[in-house]
């Protein structure tokens, strides 16, 4: 539990951030809440020479509207999220994940940025923006570009990030007020990370569900986006038999690993009824 | 007298003394962060000590290479078990009479287990230095089920043992056996239930699992080599027999060894024994001269030190048609790892473990427990029990679940009718204990009406059938655990720790202003002795207890004892308090006399004072006695007012309880939510009635964790896979549930105050209670016998096989 060697730095603007990690290459990582990348360095399952803190870039924290999107800085906490009346007006989707991730000290320290750009599927926030097809913004020494969620992650603890480049901040189309929502997450305790996660967003007109989409967090080496189970809801009244189908084709796309959480059978049917769950709730939220 | 002068109720209260519920007056340091343990202890050019550990949890050490981790800037020495030899310390001997490697030597036997010891000038550079010893291992093929540990052709683990036929205990049949121990009547007991009516026959297994302090094992050794003296600081609940035991390993004089236990950040039976990190913290300061530290992080301290169970109990009872029992039969496979590291009294390879026949009058019974060794972590301490305890109620408890339910009875009426009842105690067990006290039918019939148990049982019956009918996917259990527990070892005739025996000791002090000193032999981890002991002392003397004060755990000051487990700190130290405090009350009442001028004979005490019989307002109080104590003693008198008692218990304590747990479970993902849980304790007289709600809400906790899914487990290699917070089942205020205490009072009629410890009752009697009602949720659908742990996973899987999700 002490982590190996390393130099701290501390930049005040993004570009200094990448200019740095430019020139430290491979050993250098940028730093947020730390509440992922400490614990690792701790078990010295990772090892950077050098830390480049993202904590004193002001410009990087914080949530304001353009138009119909929602941006919000990759240094944003989730406190932040849990108390911004941004959010919770135009993507109420979010604190309520938030509110399932770890505990408030963490909450406190831990970053959108962090838990987007970590690459661990056992994070919430990934198949959240998946399913609300959020567009992260990436800076590196060569400039800036945008790259979807849902083309981000592309492994376990690999995503489309080059070396260098950070995530400065996440964009999200705000929801319609009529849009139904729902998160649901099996943990064995507060801090524990999901046994399986579901995360739906949904549209009615007419008694018809006319888009959805669906995101499962940990039941595969990265987030999942479920466009089956998606396409098996649209164009139905929601009924039985199309949320079964939604069900079968979720759980057909899992490949969760055996740990403390449970089998791969059980974490499989688990990411089945999180989704069943998170229908039935988001089809209560869903007016039209 | 005037209307100044308090009453006799004034003054009782006024005293804080047995029955108050008074605050914890080490609360006070402990909220505020002023604790003082072993890792807030600097000294000057303290070194730290870093352990290199085991990838394999079997393997043969082909070469280990320390040049490279000596050539770093800082590091001073890294010691294997070669380094070890020359001092005869690269072996040392367990509680349980087996030897221990303190450094691998040869080969190493579990996963994480220690190869070398890194010594340098800080935490960091110890920490790098590790990664840079290299060592070279050969795999073999490991053993981790203990069920194919005496398979002709298992791997032999413990090649130091080989033709070893002879144990600390017996005979051993096969390589990888380590003892053989038997109980009770075989050929009676084999007869009864053969001739049972009803009988049934279990595995019942209690997993392996942690006591996972939240203060991790350490130790601070410093050797002065001019003086001669070694002090070691560290976290023991037992510091004077860790000062045997160095001074035996040394050599170094008893008298010249210092050990402190300073605050201690939970126990649990943790921090009995003695490990590797201790013995080579002391070698290393012996040899450098120079203090050296040792902490073990939370990682070492879950895969390496000490796990609790692993027992596995084939049982089986007999009984009449009417549900009378007739018979118990139990064969335990005791699962020790590597090394028997049992942290039992040195007589007891198995412990306790012969309480088995519980609370129940079986006329016949026999136990059988056989150890073995497996590649995993040492140990088999009484995680908050006394001595496999635990295990022994969990085992019955369960087993008459198993009973009632082929029978078809409640099994609430089956213990009642199978009940050891009052007019039979003092009672001598089949298997050989005489208990103490009890009431168990009116402790159970209480727990019944207050948690309403017939109306609970036809909820329960109404949302079996909605079930059936597919109208709720929750099933709902009850379960009932009626334990007794055997604490407070113990008589030295029976009980002994590497020949030390297991009396207890207090020594009080009374000052000329009349405060009060005192110090014990026990060492608290948490349990609040510096509270409840005070308050004997206050009710025995009549100070007030904020005028006491109790210090534990300095082996230069406290008077010889054998320390804090097994629920030993009231039955044993408590009395000898009590004892002491008499001694003292006993020459107060000469001093008394012969101030008041009449005999001896013509006082007597009343509450903080000995007045003159009939004459209430010619008295003297205690402190008045106090003073004079110090310069106005009957003639002949030595001055002064103090005392030691050496308790040697003539008998062990029986606390009982009734627990009741009522729960809901969602068939659909395993997930159970305790509805209510019903605690109501038995100890004797209470001493704190807050403190005894305090330790019944922790232990109940730990027993809710330890049911529902607390365990180290490993995989098929040996590795451990929880060996981390993230994975090993710790619950937080979120998912604990609510705790409802109750309680009766049957005191111990041997005990000096009628005391007879609580702090282990609730991890022994909750864990049945959650089990029982898993199954019981189950039962209606014959799903058998449920194993332990019941986390989500594991519970759905059984609603699966049923067929449930069909
Ligand atoms: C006990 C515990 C329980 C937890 N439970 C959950 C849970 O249930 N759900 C959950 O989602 N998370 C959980 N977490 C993780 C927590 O949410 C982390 O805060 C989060 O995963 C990472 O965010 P961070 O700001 O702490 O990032 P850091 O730990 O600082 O960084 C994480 C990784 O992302 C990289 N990084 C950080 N910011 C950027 C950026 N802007 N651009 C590019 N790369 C970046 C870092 O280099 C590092 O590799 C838990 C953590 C703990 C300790």
């Amino acid at each position: 539990m002490i982590p190996g060697r390393f130099d701290y730095y501390r930049p005040s603007s993004a570009q200094e951030a990448v200019a740095l990690l430019a020139k430290l290459g491979e050993d250098a990582r940028p730093l947020a809440g730390g509440h992922s990348l400490i614990p690792v360095m701790k078990t010295r399952l990772a090892a950077p020479e050098h830390l480049i803190d993202l904590g004193g870039i002001a410009d990087l924290r914080g949530v304001k509207v353009e138009g119909d999107t929602v941006v919000i800085g990759a240094m944003t906490t989730q406190h932040d999220l849990l108390t911004s009346k941004v959010i919770a007006e135009h993507l109420p989707i979010i604190p309520e994940t938030s509110a399932l991730i770890a505990d408030p000290q963490i909450r406190y320290l831990g970053t959108l940025g962090g838990n987007v750009a970590n690459g661990d599927p056992g994070n919430d926030m990934p198949a959240l923006m998946m399913c609300l097809d959020a567009t992260f913004t990436v800076l590196g020494a060569g400039g800036e570009r945008t790259i979807k969620a849902r083309e981000f992650y592309l492994g376990t603890y690999y995503t489309a990030l080059e070396t260098g480049e950070i995530v400065t901040s996440i964009r999200i189309k705000a929801m319609s007020k009529a849009t139904g929502y729902a998160y649901e997450k099996l943990k064995r305790k507060v801090g524990d990370y999901a046994t399986a996660a579901a995360a739906v967003v949904l549209s009615v007109s007419g008694g018809k569900c006319t888009s959805a989409a669906i995101g499962l967090t940990n039941v595969a080496e990265t987030p999942l986006l479920a466009e089956d189970a998606a396409a098996a809801l649209v164009g139905s009244s929601l009924d039985k038999v199309a949320i079964d189908k939604a069900v079968a084709a979720a759980e057909a796309i899992t490949n969760p690993a055996h740990d403390a959480r449970g089998t791969p059978q059980y974490r499989t049917k688990m990411a089945g009824v999180m989704l069943r769950r998170a229908i039935a709730r988001a089809m209560t939220r869903a007016h039209g | 007298m005037n209307d100044m002068t308090p009453t006799r109720e004034e003054r009782a209260e006024k005293l804080q003394g047995m029955g108050c519920r008074r605050k914890r007056v080490e609360d006070i340091r402990f909220t505020q962060g002023k604790g003082q343990y072993v890792d807030d202890i600097k000294l000057p050019g303290m070194l730290f000590g870093d352990f290199v550990r085991s990838p394999y949890a079997h393997a043969r050490i082909k070469h280990i290479d320390k040049s490279k981790a000596l050539a770093m800037k800082g590091v001073i020495a890294v010691l294997t078990a070669e380094d070890l030899k020359p001092v005869k310390l690269d072996w040392m001997p367990t509680l349980a009479g087996d030897v221990q490697m303190v450094l691998a030597d040869g080969k190493v036997l579990f996963q994480n287990q220690e190869v070398a010891f890194v010594i340098a000038e800080d935490r960091y550079i110890a920490s790098d230095a590790c990664e840079l010893v290299e060592v070279e291992y050969e795999a073999l093929e490991v053993l981790v089920d203990p069920f194919k540990a005496l398979a002709p052709n298992a791997p032999e683990l413990r090649e130091d043992l080989r033709g070893k036929t002879e144990g600390a205990h017996g005979k051993r049949i096969h390589h990888n056996h380590i003892f053989n121990w038997q109980v009770g009547d075989k050929a009676a007991t084999d007869a009864a239930i053969s001739n049972g009516e009803v009988t049934i026959k279990e595995m019942i297994s209690y997993h392996r699992t942690h006591p996972c302090p939240l203060e991790t094992c350490q130790a601070l050794a410093s050797m002065d080599k001019i003086k001669g003296e070694l002090t070691l600081w560290g976290t023991f609940q037992a510091p004077h027999v860790v000062r045997t035991v160095a001074s035996l390993l040394s050599g170094i004089p008893e008298a010249k060894i210092h050990v402190i236990a300073p605050d201690i950040g939970g126990g649990f039976g943790n921090k009995v024994g003695v490990y590797p990190g201790y013995v080579c913290a002391i070698v290393g300061s012996i040899v450098l001269g120079k203090p050296v530290k040792w902490v073990e992080d939370r990682m070492e301290n879950l895969t390496a030190t000490s796990f609790a169970r692993d027992y596995h109990m084939t049982t089986e009872i007999s009984a009449t048609k009417e549900g009378k029992v007739t018979g118990l039969k139990v064969h335990i496979l005791a699962d020790h790892g590597a090394f028997d590291a049992c942290a039992d009294p040195s007589k007891w390879p198995a412990g306790f473990a012969n309480i088995v026949t519980g609370s129940y009058d079986f006329p016949v019974a026999h136990l059988e427990v056989d150890g073995v060794y497996t590649n995993k972590a040492p140990g088999g301490v009484a995680y908050r029990c006394s001595f496999r305890v635990t295990e022994a109620a969990y085992c019955i408890e369960r087993a008459m679940d198993i009973l009632a339910q082929k029978l078809g009875m409640d099994p609430a009426d089956l213990r009642m009718k199978n009940f050891i009842q009052p007019q039979q105690f003092p009672y001598q067990s089949a298997l050989g204990w005489e208990y103490d006290s009890g009431d168990y039918p009116t402790a159970l019939k209480k727990g019944m009406e207050t948690i309403n148990y017939r109306a609970l049982r036809e909820e329960q019956k109404a949302k079996q059938e909605a079930f059936k009918r597919g109208e709720t996917r929750e099933i709902m259990g009850i379960g009932v655990s009626f334990f007794t527990e055997i604490v407070g070892a113990g008589p030295s005739r029976n009980c002994d720790i590497l020949g030390v025996g297991m009396f207890d000791s207090a020594e009080i002090r009374v000052h000329p202003t009349g405060s009060i000193i005192a110090r014990m032999g026990t060492k608290s981890q948490g349990q609040a002795h510096e509270t409840t002991y005070a308050q004997i002392i206050a009710t025995e003397l009549g100070i007030e207890a904020d005028k006491i004060m109790i210090e534990e755990g300095n082996t230069d000051t406290a008077p010889y004892g054998l320390g804090t487990y097994g629920s030993r700190s009231t039955p044993v130290a408590g009395a000898a308090t009590a004892m002491a405090a008499r001694k003292i009350r006993a020459k107060a009442q000469m001093i008394a006399a012969h101030l008041l001028e009449v005999s001896d004979y013509d006082v007597e005490w009343d509450i903080d004072r000995f007045r003159v019989k009939g004459l209430p307002e010619k008295f003297k109080t205690m402190t008045e006695i106090a003073w004079a104590a110090y310069n106005n003693v009957p003639e002949g008198m030595e001055p002064g007012l103090e005392a030691v008692n050496y308790y040697d218990p003539p008998n062990m304590t029986y606390p009982f309880g009734a627990y009741i747990c009522v729960m809901d479970i969602d068939v659909d993902t395993g997930v159970a939510k305790t509805r209510r849980f019903y605690a109501l304790d038995d100890c004797g007289t209470r001493i704190n009635p807050m403190v005894i709600e305090g330790q019944v809400h922790g232990g109940c906790t730990e027993g809710f964790a330890i049911a529902m899914g607390q365990e180290i487990r490993y995989d098929e290699m040996g590795n451990c896979v929880t060996g981390s917070l993230m994975d090993f089942f710790l619950p937080t205020a979120v998912e604990t549930p609510h705790w409802e205490t109750d309680f009766t009072v049957t005191p111990s009629p041997h005990h000096p105050i009628g005391a007879k410890g609580v702090g282990e009752s609730p991890n022994v009697g909750s864990v049945p209670a959650f089990s029982n009602a898993v199954n019981d949720a189950f039962a209606f659908l014959n799903a058998g016998h449920i194993q332990m742990p019941h986390d989500a996973w594991r519970t759905w899987e059984v609603a699966e096989r049923l067929g449930l999700h069909d």
